[in-house]
């Protein structure tokens, strides 16, 4: 686990003069689930093509097991792709298409049928040898794309938004097969997403990216509960965050009030930025709470109620398990552990902030989108 | 309006075909007059594939079309892939570049050829070049636009990432286009062969301008026999020439209709592609 085994340094990639990956420096060790996670447009898709060998880097260089390999083309690298949209070939059938790779290498037929019978099974493909592939459906598109690259045994597996493409339920069912897989066969899994869930549930390790620059990189774990800067802090589930100031080591001056946080190692007075989970928030009555604000919207979500509270004009995204009547004077405690301060950065005041909150800060409606873009399909097609 | 718009289309196509039916009725007639039907007879088809000149001729012109619609297809096809993978700028202006043969008036590039091959043969003092390579030559260049034009579309409708993924599993370039790319554009590039096939073997315009004394196709000959008094067999010559040409054009068009089909049944991944970038 501990053998590192690609390394990229300094690498940037600029298109047309416009700078897309800015000095990425990132190491990926053996058999590890690493996630680059980042909003669209962030450099995701173009880090991995770097490392499958469809993209040069405009500068730096990618290391693999020690040996820079920048210059090698993707047909002699150790890794296979998974790609965005499968790119399933459309004249071989199920079979053929995870057959491709080991016919290419002239694999002795026997051995072949032998691997590509391990996949189908693997796969759950079993059945399905001489479907086309342009009858089966997004989940099973998957499992071939999925298939024909690991029957190659690659070293390295990479993945672009593998399950992008599917719906809710089967995204949930393919996250835990994927990560099944992953650890049966012990082999390196590179994977690209901007669902912060997904990156959480199946990764060893996320790096966080926006605008072609590593944010922050650790386990799930650390990138939650320690986020580096407001832009990891916010993408990374929701966040209230704060203008502070250091009072001291361990303690930390926001609204006018001292608390006790776990954080040192700060100048004397240095502006932060201090995060506060909506989760580890516990709501008092007025006269018990470090705070006091008024409930000024209620969403109920199922698990829990997302309630907005205006604390003088800034207003806190808190979720708790109990209802609370908009209007209500409430208070609130934090604990030492709930409070976590980061440095300024570039996106200080950018994010955490719930003014201008509504119900569906999820999605805009992304199922209305859809469906008119499937009318509109079928009409062109009268 | 209904009614008047289904009889004009009728018109239209009586007009269009009619010279053809009775150029097929005359060919099954045993007098020379075409306005007269004698009696039905298949002497002028018995008398056609007896006949010592045009027999070869037919069969000069049917080696030129094979040999440049298969060679057009060739270039035709490299050409597309070439173009297909220049960036913006570069691949319109290129387009333009290929588009123009196609709208210049066939005689202009007939004797622009001539002129070109008559200048060559200068230089290589020979004073008689014009033979079967300058109709190949010239027949190759007035079919490539046609390749071209219907293998780019199959290009720019297959998934981009295709090769790239043929090359992830271990293809060299070329393996990747031989194993992945052609299967996806094969019905491109048969039907730019078949224009081709066809364009070629019923050239006549350019072919004068280049042929020579030793290779002459059945066109050119055609149109010498026409100065003189028609022979029957004639007649059976251009419907026979008539119907492959039609055999041809409905094979090809079975073919994209077929094409078509294949494609509305890989609809459902499309939108599936559609709504991602929707969503996302
Ligand atoms: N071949 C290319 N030419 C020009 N710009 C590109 C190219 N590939 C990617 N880009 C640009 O690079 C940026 C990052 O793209 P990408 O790596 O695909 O992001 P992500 O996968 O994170 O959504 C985008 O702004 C995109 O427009
Ligand atoms: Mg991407």
């Amino acid at each position: 686990m501990s053998k590192e085994l690609i390394r990229l340094e300094d690498c940037s990639m600029a298109f047309d003069g416009e700078l897309v990956l800015d000095s990425i420096d990132l190491c990926i060790k053996d058999s590890e689930f690493l996630t680059l996670l980042g909003p669209s447009g962030c450099g995701k898709t173009t880090t991995l093509r770097i490392i499958g060998g469809f993209q040069k880097p405009s500068s730096g260089t990618v290391l693999f097991d020690g040996v820079r390999i920048n210059d090698v083309p993707p047909y002699k690298r150790q890794v296979n792709t998974v790609f965005q949209r499968y790119a399933l070939f459309p004249h071989l059938d199920v079979y053929d298409n995870i057959a491709f790779g080991l016919r290419i290498a002239k694999l002795p037929e026997p051995e072949l049928s032998m691997r590509v019978g391990e996949m189908l099974e693997m796969t759950g493909l079993k059945g399905f040898e001489e479907r086309k592939v342009d009858s089966l459906s997004g989940g099973q598109m998957q499992r071939v794309a999925i298939a024909r690259a690991l029957v190659n045994r690659p070293k390295v597996l990479l993945l672009d938004e593998p399950l992008g493409a599917l719906d809710l339920r089967l995204r949930k069912d393919m996250q835990n097969e994927l990560k099944r897989i992953q650890q049966q066969l012990g082999i390196t899994f590179i994977y690209v997403t901007h669902d912060q869930e997904e990156a959480l549930t199946m990764s060893d390790t996320v790096v966080v990216m926006d605008k072609g620059k590593i944010q922050q990189i650790g386990t799930p774990e650390d990138v939650y509960n320690e986020p580096e800067n407001a832009f990891v802090a916010d993408f990374i589930g929701e966040s209230n965050i704060i203008d502070g100031i250091m009072a001291a080591d361990y303690q930390v001056e926001f609204f006018g009030k001292k608390f006790v946080c776990e954080d040192k190692g700060f100048g004397p007075r240095e502006p932060v930025d201090v995060v506060i989970r909506p989760e580890d928030i516990d709501i008092v009555p007025a006269d018990a709470g470090h705070l006091c604000g008024t409930v000024t919207n209620i969403t109920f979500k199922g698990v829990h109620y997302d309630i907005i509270v205006d604390f003088k004009g800034f207003k806190w995204l808190i979720q708790s398990t109990d209802y609370q009547p908009i209007g209500e004077y409430i208070g609130i405690r934090l604990n030492p552990n709930d409070i976590h301060i980061m440095k300024k950065s570039v996106y200080s005041g950018m994010f955490g902030d719930y003014s201008s909150y509504s119900a569906e800060y999820d999605e805009i409606s992304d199922s209305d989108i859809e469906y008119e873009d499937i009318e509109e399909e079928t009409l062109y097609e009268e | 309006m209904r009614a008047f718009t289904r009889a004009f289309t009728v018109l239209i196509l009586i007009f269009l075909y009619i010279p053809m039916i009775i150029l097929g009725i005359a060919s099954l007639s045993s007098g020379t007059d075409v306005a007269v039907f004698k009696e039905f007879t298949l002497n002028n088809y018995g008398e056609l594939f007896r006949d010592a000149v045009l027999l070869p001729l037919l069969l000069n012109s049917v080696i030129l079309a094979v040999s440049s619609s298969l060679l057009a297809t060739v270039i035709g096809t490299a050409a597309a892939v070439g173009i297909h993978r220049m960036s913006g700028r570069l691949r319109s202006i290129t387009m333009t570049l290929t588009n123009i043969p196609l709208t210049n008036p066939e005689i202009v590039t007939g004797v622009s050829l001539a002129l070109l091959f008559a200048f060559v043969g200068r230089a290589m003092k020979t004073n008689n070049v014009m033979g079967f390579l300058t109709l190949l030559i010239a027949h190759i260049t007035f079919n490539l636009p046609y390749v071209i034009l219907s293998v780019l579309p199959k290009l720019r409708q297959m998934d981009i990432h295709l090769s790239e993924a043929a090359m992830d599993l271990g293809c060299t370039p070329i393996q990747a286009f031989f194993k992945v790319v052609m299967p996806e554009i094969m019905p491109g590039i048969i039907s730019g062969a078949l224009m081709s096939f066809t364009m070629s073997l019923d050239d006549f315009v350019i072919s004068y301008f280049v042929y020579g004394a030793k290779y002459i196709t059945l066109p050119v000959e055609i149109y010498n026999y026409t100065k003189r008094p028609l022979q029957p067999k004639i007649y059976a010559l251009f419907t026979l020439l008539f119907i492959v040409i039609l055999l041809v054009m409905i094979l090809m068009n079975i073919l994209q209709a077929r094409d078509i089909k294949n494609r509305r049944r890989i609809r459902p991944p499309d939108i599936i592609s559609k709504l991602r970038r929707a969503g996302s």
